[in-house]
């Protein structure tokens, strides 16, 4: 979910349509050297070893790194080697309870909550610049706990951490409550006041991204955190941790917990002195953790959950930049993205030959180590995730959806898929239905605006949209009508920090990024004082 | 909940009416005259007289369905009580499981087919209006219909709640077509809109002691922004949310768009809170419910839940106040509705320096209470609105006293038939006693003690609720210290009960989440979609 993966995706498409060149900046000379790195069926070369020493590994409570009460540790695995990167601190119910300690003391004796906002905004200003200052180190971390390409992280996320921040920093000094007519002789204001200890459980498929979108507003709006990362990818979070603090972040203010979700993540959801809650990840976890936050203290949640949007190519569409675009919008991070483009309903009168040109697309993606510089596709997160998308595909053949190319691993070691596409997919396939989050797109025919809405809308999600036309009504009917939290037109996955993201139905509760995202942040308090002659109501 | 603007209205529009003044704030004086007719009136162990009995017949006893008043599925009805005899009004279907899905199908064909989230907001809007109008032109019949299933004094209804709701409908009347969303600046060529959006089908669960203000606070917004509604009222108070729902249609919502459930909690409730074609689900009650609602709603299709639960809200009595004006609005955070108020001011802190003087004026003015049938002029307090809250309340004056807090006045029932309880008040509460933790919901003042502005602030925020607080004080750093420190939902300053529809209201902690009434409750009602464009050479960014 970068921020304009657009910016991965050629742009204007429509200048170079022969090419499906991922990034601008690359010649076609590139483009033919990265045909040597594609799909063909044989294994890996030896993966690169990044110049990177994993030093923070321990547990960030009250400013400073420290153990496991337990003592445990569980390990983080090299996605592209099935290997053993580094032995982690595994936080537990005794670890969140000390992490909470001291946020508490952190938001009721301050000084976070008590600086003035100008201050708190220089400090994650500050924090943004470290962030420039060490992206190569994040980027590192980041691909190698993760599996995504290096670029990617260096070139797209890491700098859409920055910026999240520095558009967080510029919100602290302008969290402004309202003054309020009233029917009588009142003096009424409202403000706007940060809810105290926030707690914060972020995936693993952006690990970096998520940690941005959850601690910004949060402190920007002056609230102290418990957060815990997943147990895929622990690693960068605590860089940037480090970072924060060196950026002058006081003590205690934000606390990172890595561990597991029916531990760490429990602990922190049903926790009687956490007054909010923010998860990103599945919806069968995303219920879990909400009934523990009503059955605890009634801490009010967001959820960003899952999703399976639909991708909708009307007839009128220019095929060439649509292939590419709804290519982009599946199998971009591996197809790790909720908000993945993961249902291609294509108009009848161009599926025939949109079907061959994503069909010629997915072959021409470059699977490979993502240290190596072209390399579009990564391997999967994990063992668990490998085999879950595997699982779907081997069902989508046994429902009797038309397998066009794919199907199976990439070559012999690490988690790699190779890109994955069903046609002729029908609504009740169970591949058009659940979430995959792998390389699997799924293409499916419709006839008719109406038709393609309702069916469209007949999921249980509703995270977002891809809207491919060139009519006006076309894409303002379609804009309206689908129920989802985010209708990218002729685009798809554009992150920018101002455009908040969230679901419709089962996806999820509220609104990151943006404006929106503060009143997951803040109480609204009325102030309402009684006022003796007033010169005017 | 929902005073409507007690304090204001009862002061301000009421100065010909002036039997309610002393409720307000500033305390006029000249209210001594009147006391000696409320002496006639009050607490004065005897019986109550003859009921009043109001000219109203019950023509309003089925479900609300599609537009049309029907039958329960199952045929069932249950009685609804009149508090003051103990005595049946009148039997009303009885809503559960099916009936809610009959609801459901006409709330969803309503917002799905239209016609009213595909009307234009102008439109909208004007229904509203013309039920803000039709709510004056029936304000006798709506007033009589509350007070009589609920037991709430009829002035009370008929100059103050039912005022405030035709006063909530055309508030949202006027937020109708002014819900903008934003145009946002992209880091890239796009154009970018948020659309706000209704969610679609919204399940309303409401209480007892207001109901009409409820049913105003959550239909008037959700209206305004274009859902439709699954109501369900309390099976205490089912009777005025019926004929407002005919006088909606009256007005010309379209069929479907309202739909109102009487029944229980643990049957329609627990079927609108776990139904899986409700959008959106918003609750107002009990922690202990709401606790229940929201897992249940996490459980089924994580719909999104606004609540507005329990309190036991401080009243803080600075040493610079006007003891006599302290002494009346405090009584008034208590008392008032029965003491039946989730933001009552249900733990008086009082200064040492003013603590004896507070607690014989206190107990004075509360013996003075008016106590009575609520059809009759005059009368401060009708009954508790049920049995079991009857004995609730009681139950906690004998804990009360079981725990060693001093009973100054009251402490029994008040004549020997209906619900009423005389007015009582504790001294010298402590604050692990359960009388300054739990919810009474009666007409129990608990007072007690504090020295210092910042004991006072460690004691008032040591509860799991944060719904309310009154602070009473002359000076402006008292105040605003006062005012950022305690975690409360709405903070009244030298005032009490102030509800406009602008003010928002609402929970901190275990007292809710979201806030009602003002711009804010918009935000229940409506979801945020992100329209992102790419757009060709653009001439700014």
């Amino acid at each position: 979910m970068p921020r304009h993966l657009s910016i991965l995706i050629p742009r204007p498409i429509v200048l170079d349509p022969r090419h499906s060149c991922l990034r601008r900046s690359l010649s076609c000379e590139e483009c033919r050297m990265r045909c040597l790195l594609s799909t063909v069926a044989e294994s890996i070369h030896e993966p690169v070893k990044p110049s990177i020493s994993i030093s923070l590994t321990k547990l960030l409570i009250d400013g400073k790194f420290v153990d496991a009460a337990s003592g445990k540790r569980f390990p983080t695995i090299d996605p592209r080697t099935e290997e053993v990167i580094a032995h982690v601190a595994e936080g537990d119910e005794e670890d969140v309870n000390r992490a909470v300690k001291a946020a508490c003391k952190a938001f009721d004796k301050g000084p976070w909550p008590k600086m003035t906002a100008y201050e708190r905004s220089k400090i994650l200003i500050r924090f943004a610049d470290l962030i420039d200052e060490h992206s190569d180190e994040i980027a590192t971390l980041e691909s190698l706990d993760s599996g995504k390409p290096y670029e990617q992280s260096r070139n797209i996320e890491v700098p859409m951490v920055a910026r999240l921040f520095r558009y967080y920093a510029g919100w602290a000094d302008k969290i402004h409550g309202l003054t309020v007519p009233a029917d009588g002789a009142y003096s009424v204001q409202t403000l706007h006041e940060p809810i105290g200890v926030a707690g914060q459980i972020i995936p693993w498929n952006f690990p970096l991204l998520m940690f941005a979108w959850k601690v910004g507003p949060a402190l920007a709006c002056g609230n102290t955190i418990v957060l815990k990362t997943a147990e895929q990818t622990p690693l960068s979070a605590l860089l940037a941790g480090k970072l924060l603090h060196d950026a002058g972040l006081p003590e205690g203010v934000l606390n990172i917990v890595s561990g597991f979700g029916p531990t760490a993540g429990a602990a922190i959801a049903s926790h009687m002195d956490i007054d909010k809650l923010a998860f990103t990840g599945s919806t069968e976890v995303g219920k879990i953790v909400s009934r523990a936050a009503a059955e605890s203290n009634l801490k009010p949640v967001t959820l960003e959950l899952g999703g399976k949007s639909p991708f909708i190519i009307t007839e009128d569409s220019d095929i060439d930049q649509a292939v590419e675009l709804s290519h982009f919008a599946l199998f971009f991070n591996q197809g790790q993205c909720c908000c993945a483009g993961s249902r291609t309903y294509v108009h009848e009168s161009i599926y025939d030959e949109f079907l061959e040109k994503a069909k010629a697309r997915a072959l021409k993606r470059v699977v490979g180590d993502p240290f190596q510089n072209g390399v579009e596709q990564g391997p999967q997160i994990s063992d668990e995730q490998f085999h879950k998308i595997m699982g779907y595909i081997k069902k989508g053949q046994e429902e009797g959806a038309k397998l066009v190319t794919g199907g199976e691993r990439f070559g012999r070691k690490g988690y790699y898929i190779k890109p994955t596409i069903f046609a002729d997919v029908q609504d009740e396939m169970t591949i058009l239905k659940e979430e995959i989050f792998g390389p699997v797109q799924s293409i499916t025919k419709y006839k008719t605006i109406p038709e393609v809405i309702q069916r469209a809308n007949a999921s249980p999600y509703g995270l977002a949209a891809g809207v491919f036309t060139k009519n006006i009504d076309t894409a303002n009917t379609l804009s309206r009508a689908l129920r989802v939290g985010t209708v990218w037109v002729n685009c798809f996955d554009v992150f920018d920090a101002a455009i908040p993201f969230g679901g419709y139905k089962m996806s999820g509760h509220g609104r990151e990024k943006g404006v929106y995202s503060l009143n997951n942040y803040l109480q609204v308090k009325a102030v309402v004082t009684s006022i003796k002659d007033p010169a005017w109501l």
